[in-house]
């Protein structure tokens, strides 16, 4: 039963991972840009709504109110002045841009906020949790965070599927060029993409805020596992995010049951073994096209 | 005839190599116009430079009364100018009706939506829902020529539609075309195959080398007239 209920827990860990890979998905498959900032733009989003728990005295569900269009707004910015410029010089000079940003934003908090370590308060659903047996219970908030993941991918999937800005964001993230022939716009389509994903990076910061304590640095610690969730799901595909965050949420929860120490080191040995084993695929696919011709000539 | 498209000493280059030089050019309303010549005679770089898709070097470029040298591609759409590229081009993963759709995302008034496209190629209505990477060549050519009908453009840019098609495809396509002519659609085309561009235009221009050696009515021009043109046969000779 401890090993259901890792599984489960992996599950729901899961979820947490994929709200904050959305985002770097969409961007990924939208620009080609792996935004190395986005785990910082998360934490961000957590600060902010801790300066309006702090302040305003307001619940930190209800500074999503203020903080989502804010972090829409950052996102536009944020395309328009830095990362358009960056992507005009090369598909190398974004990784640098992000990477510069992911410092800056660092030490900006550490300047504002101390490294002292804080949380927000999630409300009564925090500590719940659902007691199947006695060693089996599913933490409500957890849950509810990985409906919210699959509540923003269904919706996000909608778009790109059903809507005029849906179809040109997959216009341009097809072909650029010919999508500006057809009247689209498309450095206005990637300032849009990029103001979803820093919305959902946002979104992600607070509730892994609520979730556990964060600390200024904690943005990067957050951009590995994210990051490890999109490869694993297989770059720019949504659903696929999902999925590779469950596994990796799984393969964490399963390696902690083992020994506690294991909990992130068999993560990353998942992800690497996917990696590898995507490499011997794909060059085993290469060697039976190979052996045929050899056959055939 | 009002002249809709003015190119006036229009220069464009691929870095070192000057692609197109000085060219000058007049589209009436209502015409069109075919642009023949050799490979790398400069004909597409000609057409994307009209279209936005190329930065010229040099020269204007004036859209019905409006200088459009400095505005990018999709601007030009929003004012209604239409390419359809040299090989298509199609966004791959999005259904045929999708790639229409995205065009439509400029809203000229007009007659072009996706019934009006379906009914002027009825081929592509059983496909309707298919991804446009599936299909064949010359139901991608008719979904790339009705994805640029969808802006209700006043100006058709095509670029060697015929290419990479088979002849009877290609006689399919032609007739669309005709069809267009007749409702007034103003046409720039480019087209190696020199007998179809003399059958279907009012006007023919002959490029080499960048610039425009010979101009005409089909009625004016012989076939061997064109050919000398087309490969410089008279100038290597003089």
């Amino acid at each position: 039963m401890t090993w259901v209920n890792s599984v489960i827990h992996g599950i729901l860990l899961g979820g947490v991972y994929a709200l904050l890979a959305t985002g770097l998905s969409l961007m990924f498959g939208v620009m080609r840009i792996i935004n190395l900032a986005h785990g910082s733009l998360a934490l961000l989003g957590a600060y902010m709504a801790f300066l309006l728990v702090e302040h305003a005295h307001i619940s930190a569900y209800l500074a999503l109110v203020p903080v989502l269009p804010g972090a829409l707004v950052v996102g536009y910015l944020l395309q328009r002045t830095m990362l358009e410029r960056s992507l005009r010089a090369g598909v190398l000079v974004p990784l640098l841009t992000t990477f510069g940003l992911l410092i800056v934003i660092g030490n900006l908090l550490q300047e504002f906020f101390s490294p002292d370590v804080h949380s927000l308060n999630p409300g009564s659903i925090g500590p719940a949790a659902w007691r199947i047996t006695s060693r089996l219970s599913i933490p409500a908030f957890d849950a509810l965070i990985l409906g919210i993941a699959i509540l923003v991918l269904g919706i996000l999937q909608l778009v790109l599927t059903r809507t005029q800005i849906g179809r040109e964001l997959r216009a341009t993230a097809a072909d650029p060029d010919a999508a500006e022939l057809v009247g689209v716009d498309s450095r206005a389509v990637y300032a849009r993409a990029t103001a979803i994903a820093v919305a959902t990076a946002a979104l992600a910061g607070v509730f892994f805020a609520m979730r556990s304590t964060f600390d200024p640095t904690a943005g990067p610690t957050q951009l590995i596992y994210a990051f490890e969730a999109v490869v694993i799901g297989g770059m720019g595909s949504l659903w696929g995010t999902l999925a590779g965050g469950i596994v990796l949420g799984v393969s964490q929860t399963v390696g902690a049951q083992i020994n506690p120490q294991y909990f992130a080191l068999a993560g990353h040995v998942v992800f690497l073994a996917v990696l590898v084993a995507r490499t011997i695929l794909e060059s085993g696919g290469l060697r039976v096209r190979l052996g045929l011709r050899r056959v055939a000539t | 005839m009002s002249v809709i498209l003015s190119v006036d000493g229009l220069a464009a280059r691929h870095g070192l190599l000057q692609a197109v030089r000085d060219v000058s050019l007049e589209v009436a309303e209502g015409e069109t116009v075919a642009i023949v010549g050799a490979n790398g005679a400069g004909k597409t770089t000609l057409l994307r430079s009209i279209a936005g898709a190329h930065r010229p070097s040099g020269g204007r470029i004036v859209f019905d009364g409006e200088d459009v040298t400095r505005l990018p591609a999709h601007r030009r759409v929003k004012r209604g100018i239409a390419l359809v590229p040299e090989g298509r081009r199609l966004f791959p993963e999005l259904t045929v009706e999708e790639n229409l759709r995205v065009a439509a995302g400029v809203r000229r008034p007009g007659r072009w939506d996706v019934d009006a496209v379906l009914e002027a190629f009825p081929l592509l209505r059983p496909l309707r829902h298919k991804r446009a990477a599936s299909l064949s060549g010359g139901e991608q050519q008719a979904t790339a020529i009705g994805r640029a009908l969808m802006s209700n453009p006043r100006l058709l840019l095509l670029d060697e539609v015929s290419l990479g098609l088979a002849p009877v495809v290609v006689d399919g396509v032609y007739r669309s075309l005709a069809g267009l002519i007749e409702g007034g659609a103003t046409i720039l085309l480019v087209e190696q195959d020199l007998s179809r561009a003399l059958g279907v235009a009012d006007r023919v221009v002959c490029m080499l080398e960048g610039r425009f050696v010979l101009e005409g009515t089909p009625a004016e021009l012989t076939r061997e007239r064109v050919m000398e043109a087309y490969f410089g046969f008279r100038r290597s000779a003089a």
